[in-house]
């Protein structure tokens, strides 16, 4: 797949080395980096300048070495040559606790957040200012005045398993804030942010930038990239291709240094939609913090049929897939596939009478990270012949499904017996959907099937969902990703505080529509279809 | 009559449960980093048996309970070079440093010239307040009928609780036996957080152990914790990790292990075996009821990362 006639790659060769005397010194260099896992270099003699005061935009496919290199930088990874050098000074960063004493902090794009602490006990953890004894009040009380001060407010007192991933993330970025850092490492942070999010993100970052710190900004959205960032620089195959800046660059460019070729566009097409495969009525829930958390939702998905459910992190998307999934138990209201009410049933006879779910956090609930690749593969399948007889289990049927999987869904990476945690998130997004899509569901939940995706992984996972439509299943799609939504979806409803604010044409609706009914605003211009769609 | 026969074993269920207590108080602070040390009888017993040749040797007690608890940190050394360094899986290394700190134990109080088992200790603690006190009705002996160690014991429960919850230093462990993934990249050191806790706990072990042999039976034999280090261990979950939960829990444990000699007092009979095996149903009794309630299940279930070794480069 390297294709070495980029036009790109030859174009962008780096016109970066210059003298540092007398100049302003960068705020990070790195020279020749190389990092190998298993003997594969995941990077492969990597260099990379970041300046003050500069947003620094690192692209490239799944698995091509943008999170080792951050994670390099951030002292996570100890480089196997090369070197750093932090504003002119070489630096030998053995723990990210030196890293962080050298001004440089890192978003994970795995979180790093201690699950059962609170919001506030997560931020004063390592930090050189906690007292000895800790004081919980004044800590929260920092806490929310910081979030307050970036525009990142979430609740002190939350703990972090009850927060959606939008919050998480929003307390990973105050925690790198509450330290003080000067060198921000932002690991795909927009891959759980609304558009609104993303756009006060996106303020914080260049009010940082402007305060003379740097930042480098991982993401797949090459829009994100080209609004917000002063430069690219783009990794293929553990290899740097280039940097531009950004200024001089657009998609089409950007696209083919990470790819090597062109890209094809799915086509937006419709289906015509059948009997109804998914009926919701009058459901109510409850969150994790024992809060409502779905207020009397009636949806209707129909076999052939995308129904997208937009919304702000947060309001109810995470429970609706839940409860329908039978992960989390209804209060009140039923659930049908087909006619057949599965309200009380179990989550395997749900998956025996042809429900697919893609969870919203892969490395959570999407797949037992320890377990080999294979296996996650077969954790679906595993019941029914070829891949068992009886109680035995064939490991050389389910090697040999998984490597034709790895081949149709393109998963890279895999190494044999490697744990499934230790691919990169694209790669394992693609293998959740591969599991699901596999065992032929009749309705699919799939909940933010393309986050942290590279575009040329995105486009073909959509045209995977559009075929899967097309082939009869009924997809029900929650997203945070406007574009992702109006681009795929027969039918938008949008959710806000649990409850179903609007109902949309896709070719009616628009982003400004669907971000204010998103905000909780009802739109006169709304077309009201409401039930009778159906 | 029977009241005071109660009120007796009352009293010596804290006696036996305090060597309970300061094991279990131990390794619910190695288990709070992340390590699990199934050890615990075999620290008890290798701790022990120092400490009470220490006690032999030299008339403080105070000198022989250190010297005990260092030796049993020393047992947890090895635990913490297999566990958190070598990454072996810690339910064997555990079970392993059970029959090594049982063998030496057996090993030092045989072949020792002047053999242990025909050794004293050469001073036993009296309880630390007047007699006017001890002779009030009910608080005398379960209050104030004790020796300096049971006082120390419930200072140490204190400072547990402390520690673990209202310190920085606290939070830190915590966060190192929840997702030390997350400590390391603020910068706690996960390794050096596991070997300094999981020798804590040995020295609990070996303090235990010591204050066993040398104030409770005053005497060596081959394997004479019979099981109390397992108690211990069993304590950590039972208590749901807390420190105030595992007080009262030594101690109705304690309670259980003297409730063959009182039965016997009162004439009844029970086989020892089904009583030994008590504080174990107990545990998984108290796991039970607290499963049924998701909110409690969570607050006193085990660190996410018990016994799961860390690699800074694994994901
Ligand atoms: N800790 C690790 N152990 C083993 N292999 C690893 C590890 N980290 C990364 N890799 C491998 O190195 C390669 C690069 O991974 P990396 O996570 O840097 O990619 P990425 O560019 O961030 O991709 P994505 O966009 O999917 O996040 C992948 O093949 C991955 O499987
Ligand atoms: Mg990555």
């Amino acid at each position: 797949m390297t294709d070495e006639s980029t036009p790109a790659a030859s174009t962008a060769e780096p016109a970066t080395v210059q003298a540092s005397g007398g100049e302003p010194h960068d705020a990070a260099r790195l020279n020749a980096i190389t990092k190998s896992f298993f003997g594969v270099p995941a990077n492969d003699r990597v260099d990379f300048d970041l300046r003050w005061g500069e947003i620094h935009a690192l692209l490239g496919e799944n698995g091509a070495g943008k999170s080792t290199l951050c994670s390099v930088l951030a002292g996570l990874y100890h480089p196997d040559s090369g070197e750093i050098h932090l504003d002119g000074e070489r630096v030998d960063l053995a723990s990210p606790q030196q890293a962080l004493e050298h001004g440089v902090g890192m978003v994970y794009q795995h979180f790093r957040l201690v699950d059962r602490f609170t919001v506030a006990e997560n931020l004063a953890l390592g930090h050189p200012e906690t007292g000895f004894v800790t004081s919980r009040r004044s800590l929260e009380r920092q806490v929310a005045e910081l979030g307050r001060r970036y525009g990142l407010e979430v609740s002190p007192k939350a703990a972090i398993w009850q927060l959606s991933v939008g919050e998480q993330q929003r307390v990973e970025i105050l925690k790198l804030l509450y330290r003080g850092v000067r060198i921000l490492i932002l690991d795909e942070p927009t891959a759980v942010l609304t558009p609104q999010e993303a756009q006060s993100l996106f303020a914080t970052m260049r009010a940082m930038a402007a305060d003379g710190q740097a930042i480098i900004f991982v993401s797949h959205k090459l829009d994100e990239v080209l609004e917000v960032s002063d430069r690219v620089t783009v990794l293929r195959d553990g290899e740097r291709v280039g940097s531009v800046e950004t200024a001089e660059a657009d998609p089409a460019t950007l696209a083919r240094m990470m790819v090597g070729r062109d890209l094809a566009t799915p086509d937006r097409t419709r289906a015509t939609a059948g009997g109804a495969a998914l009926s919701v009525r009058g459901l109510f829930a409850d969150g994790d913090r024992g809060l409502e958390a779905l207020r009397d939702v009636d949806l209707e998905v129909r076999e052939s049929q995308i129904v997208g459910v937009a919304g702000v992190a947060g309001n109810g998307q995470r429970e609706l897939a839940e409860v329908i999934t039978g992960l989390r138990r209804s209060k009140r209201g039923q659930i049908f596939l087909g006619d057949v009410d599965i309200t009380r049933a179990s989550t395997l006879q749900r998956i025996k009478m042809g429900l697919g779910f893609v969870p919203e956090d892969r490395m959570r609930t999407g797949m037992a990270g320890g377990l080999p690749l294979a296996s996650n593969l077969a954790l679906k399948a595993y019941r029914q012949p070829p891949l068992s007889k009886g109680p035995v289990v064939s490991q050389k049927a389910v090697e040999e499904r998984a490597r034709s999987l790895e081949k149709q869904f393109d998963i890279r990476g895999v190494r044999w017996a490697m744990p499934t945690s230790l691919l990169s998130g694209g790669n394992i997004q693609r293998a959740i959907l591969a599991r699901e899509l596999s065992a032929g569901p009749r309705v699919l939940v799939a909940a933010a099937p393309t986050r942290g995706l590279d575009v040329a992984a995105i486009d073909a996972i959509r045209q995977i969902l559009l075929d899967e439509r097309d082939a009869g299943t009924a997809i029900l799609m929650i997203s945070e990703d406007l574009e992702e939504i109006l681009d795929l979806s027969d039918e938008i409803v949008v959710l806000y505080e649990g409850r179903i604010m609007g109902r949309l044409d896709p070719d009616e609706a628009s982003p400004e529509v669907l971000g204010m009914l998103m905000a909780g605003r009802t739109v006169d211009a709304t077309p009201e279809t409401a039930k009778d769609t159906a | 009559m029977n009241d005071s026969v109660l009120l007796l074993s009352l009293a010596s269920a804290i006696v036996i449960g305090t060597p309970i207590l300061l094991a279990g108080l131990g390794e619910m602070m190695t288990e709070h980093s992340g390590v699990m040390n199934l050890g615990v009888e075999g620290m008890m017993l290798g701790g022990g048996v120092v400490g009470f040749w220490m006690s032999s040797q030299h008339s403080s007690v105070a000198l022989s309970l250190a010297v005990g608890a260092g030796v049993g940190a020393l047992f947890a050394l090895i635990h913490a070079y297999l566990a958190v360094t070598l990454r072996v899986n810690q339910i064997v290394s555990g079970l392993a440093l059970v029959i090594t700190g049982t063998g030496f134990a057996g090993f030092v109080g045989s072949s020792n010239d002047s053999a242990l088992i025909y050794a004293r200790p050469q001073s036993f603690l009296e309880p630390v307040f007047g007699e006017s006190m001890q002779d009030l009705p009910l608080v005398g002996p379960l209050v104030f009928g004790h020796d300096w160690v049971v006082y120390m014991s419930w200072g140490l429960v204190a400072a547990a609780a402390f520690w673990l919850f209202r310190t920085r230093a606290g939070l830190a462990v915590r966060s190192v036996g929840e997702d030390p993934a997350s400590a390391d990249t603020v910068g706690i050191s996960v390794g050096l957080t596991r070997y300094v806790y999981t020798m804590i706990g040995g020295a609990g072990a070996g303090m235990g152990g010591t204050y066993l042999m040398t104030q409770i039976f005053a005497t060596y034999q081959h394997g004479i914790t019979a099981g109390l280090g397992w108690i211990a261990f069993a304590l950590v979950t039972f208590a749901g990790w807390r420190p105030w939960r595992a007080l009262v829990a030594a101690y109705v444990f304690g309670a259980l292990r003297n409730l063959g000699f009182t039965l016997q007092i009162l004439g009844a009979s029970v086989p020892s075996d089904v009583l030994n095996a008590l504080p174990f149903v107990l545990t998984i009794v108290a796991l039970i009821i607290i499963s049924a309630r998701p909110a409690a299940a969570r607050k006193y279930s085990a660190p996410s990362a018990l016994a799961v070794p860390y690699s800074r480069e694994t994901r």
